[in-house]
């Protein structure tokens, strides 16, 4: 028996983890993946643009690694991108690291639409700056366009690609600033600080990106946190009053085990949580666990991310630098003006590896088969400059993650199916940011614009399956992650957010998480009131 | 059938189309996609699109032994039906040959993998931001 037991150790799972060691309560983690080595990243061989299409691709269906579950996504616009292992996501994400902005947490009294969350920005304030240090951000302080904060480190170079946009932004008159970052500019408790070994999104060779296996993690367990790995989670199970119990799980050999819990915790993103309550069925609960309202697997957002690209007749940065540069919050709040609510951030990215190029550019036919071939080679690779518009993405129930009556996992549990469509207000925040960004390309003298709208972009954000909210007609949790049904039950994952916001979520994911684990001590007398 | 996986004609088919794909440059100082270490390299590392390769080639049957003119109009025919064996067997042969030294070098780059060595990002020219420090709080409160 153990007195916490949490599925997933990504960025909320393992955020949460190291929180709670603190009370001395035995917890334990569950992790379907396994432990990284940095050694066997791609950037330490020759083909390291190659593996981003086989065993570090970021779909987990193309990459089907044995920790790995398949997702039907085939009836989604936009294709499921994530990572399975200790770390979770973070272990593949790009590192960019925006928060929420206060409005984003009153999107209904502000603007009219979706709903309010339960809790505000100000309330996560101390978690984000306490996430900021643990993760370890390097950025600039001074942002008009964003709420004050302190990153601990300075930001990266802006670079020959982070110049031209700022010069080409101000041409404009359009807000842009470099980018909060986890990734170390400085050596960093006991990380090495960036040498840019290209995009961080496989892993980070160096150390210098901020994944939880290196962050969080190793805390955790020094503070007496058991993580288990190769334990993939199949269901919750409950008792006679209406309790989680434990969970059953499977272990590397495929041995089944029942691992009993006081309290059970789940930190398995937007999708592998819903997964995992529709999984939990049971006399008690015939429709999935902690799902009375109907809302588990509900109002999935995934963040429509179009991407405009150019190329400009200077060599620039290419991929010799993390992706992102820059953000600007130009586009971000609602403008009456416009034909939409809500906003968008655009995230500055430098240019691809030379095989990203060839590959991504041949495949819209602007990189020819013959004998023209290597001219035009030669004018894309390391010329390429590329703006991505990160769209706020509002909650529809018909967005949804349900179980696939046929498709399975390794283990026999039944797989997870998206439905997603884009929409309408949604839609025209795209167009308006694609043709902003079509403007700036064009003021930086860029040619050969291309624009791709959702096919290629899976920014790997799963929110809002299991919203949270005071009403339990209207919620699947609380204000601080537990579940309205089962009272020892919790979700701490962006499953829980109630609006998307238009930006990357995980510095937000895991100050809620942060906010929700210091609930949980605060109230650890009452918990189950 | 070979040990990667194809067999004797579908090794020649693969590498003419390569040819053609990519063909070798004097003015560029490199070889086409068809040097046999960049097709060994191919057909190595053909791993998860090993299915839609063999969907490539089975739409390219027989390219190996037609001349010039009409091997081009048959690369071509593939080539603008798309679909997901014609993206495939486009990043099979460029994911190699984007790898191979000459190449590299020819563009300018390193041959070698990103770690240890890294590279060098300049620090770029900060005082642009003076303009955007000047501005008016944007974000709105709530
Ligand atoms: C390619 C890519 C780029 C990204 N870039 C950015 C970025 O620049 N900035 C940003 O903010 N975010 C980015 N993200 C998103 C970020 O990774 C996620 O927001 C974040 O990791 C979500 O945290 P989480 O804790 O909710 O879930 P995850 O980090 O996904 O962790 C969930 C964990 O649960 C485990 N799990 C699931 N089901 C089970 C089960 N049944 N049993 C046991 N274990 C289970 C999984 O193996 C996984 O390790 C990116 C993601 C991807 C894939």
């Amino acid at each position: 028996m153990v007195d916490v037991l949490i599925v997933g150790s990504g960025a909320a799972g393992a955020a949460v983890a190291w929180s709670l060691a603190e009370t001395k309560m035995r917890i334990l983690c569950l992790e379907q993946g396994d432990w990284q080595n940095s050694s066997t990243y791609p950037s330490t061989g020759r083909d390291w643009e190659a593996r981003r299409w086989a065993d570090f691709d970021i779909s987990p269906n193309r990459r089907a690694r044995e920790t790995d579950y398949p997702i039907d996504d085939s009836q989604s616009a936009m294709k499921i991108a994530n990572f399975n292992g200790v770390g979770g996501g973070t272990v593949f994400y790009t590192a960019h690291w925006p928060r929420m902005h206060p409005s984003d947490f009153r999107v209904k009294t502000l603007d009219g639409v979706a709903d309010d969350w339960p809790i505000d920005y100000w309330a996560l304030e101390k978690f984000f700056e306490e996430n900021d240090r643990m993760m370890g951000v390097s950025g600039l302080e001074g942002d008009p366009g964003v709420p004050p904060r302190h990153p601990p480190m300075p930001p990266l170079p802006l670079g020959k690609t982070g110049t031209l946009y700022g010069r080409t932004m101000n041409q404009l008159g359009w807000h842009w600033w470099p980018s909060d970052s986890t990734i170390a500019t400085q050596d960093y408790e006991g990380r090495a600080k960036c040498i840019n070994l290209g995009h961080c999104t496989p892993g980070c060779a160096q150390g210098a990106k901020a994944s939880t296996d290196i962050t969080y993690w190793p805390l955790a367990l020094r503070a007496g946190v058991e993580l288990r790995t190769r334990a993939r989670v199949r269901e919750i199970v409950t008792n006679e009053q209406g309790m989680a119990s434990g969970v059953v799980y499977y272990d590397a050999q495929g041995e089944e085990h029942f691992q009993p819990a006081e309290v059970v915790i789940v930190a398995c993103n937007g999708i592998g949580t819903p997964r995992l309550l529709l999984n939990s069925i049971s006399s008690r609960h015939p429709n999935g666990l902690a799902n009375s309202s109907g809302l588990v697997g509900k109002n999935l957002m995934l963040h429509p991310w179009p991407q405009v690209r150019g190329y400009v007749p200077e060599r620039n940065d290419g991929d010799h630098a993390p992706m992102l540069s820059l953000w600007s919050k130009q586009f971000y709040e609602t403008d009456p003006n416009r034909d939409f609510v809500r906003g968008y951030t655009m995230q500055f990215a430098r240019g691809t590896g030379v095989v990203t190029e060839a590959v991504t550019s041949m495949s819209v036919g602007a990189l020819p088969w013959g004998t023209d071939h290597h001219r035009i080679a030669r004018e894309l690779i390391h010329h390429r400059i590329q703006v991505g518009i990160a769209c706020d993405d509002l909650p529809e129930e018909t967005n949804r993650v349900t179980l696939h009556p046929d498709l399975k996992d390794s283990n026999g549990i039944p797989a997870a199916k998206v439905d997603y469509k884009i929409g309408e207000n949604t839609r025209r925040m795209m167009e308006h940011g694609i043709a902003r960004a079509t403007e700036i390309l064009e003021a930086a003298g860029a040619k050969g614009i291309y624009t791709s709208r959702t096919l290629l972009n899976s920014p790997g954000h799963m929110l809002g399956t299991c919203r949270m909210g005071n009403d339990p007609a209207r919620s699947v949790v609380n204000a601080w992650g537990r579940s309205h049904d089962v009272k020892n039950l919790f979700i701490v994952d962006g499953s829980t957010w109630v609006t998307g916001g238009g930006l990357n979520p995980t510095s937000t994911i895991q100050a809620v998480a942060l906010y929700m684990a210091d609930q949980i001590k605060q109230r650890l007398a009452t918990l189950f009131d | 059938m070979t040990a990667t996986g194809l067999s004797p004609s579908e090794n020649r088919d693969l590498r003419r189309v390569a040819g053609l794909m990519v063909p070798a440059s004097t003015e560029y100082k490199v070889p086409g996609a068809d040097d046999p270490k960049i097709v060994a390299d191919i057909e190595r590392s053909i791993g998860r699109d090993m299915g839609e390769i063999h969907n490539a080639l089975a739409a390219l049957a027989g390219i190996a032994d037609l001349d010039d003119a009409a091997a081009m109009a048959k690369a071509e025919a593939f080539r603008s039906a798309g679909g997901p064996a014609v993206a495939a067997f486009e990043r099979c042969v460029l994911q190699c040959y984007y790898r191979d030294d000459r190449v590299v070098i020819s563009l300018g780059l390193e041959a070698r993998p990103p770690f240890p060595k890294g590279h060098v990002l300049e620090q770029g020219d900060w005082s642009l931001l003076d303009p955007v420090r000047k501005r008016a709080k944007m974000w709105r409160d709530a």
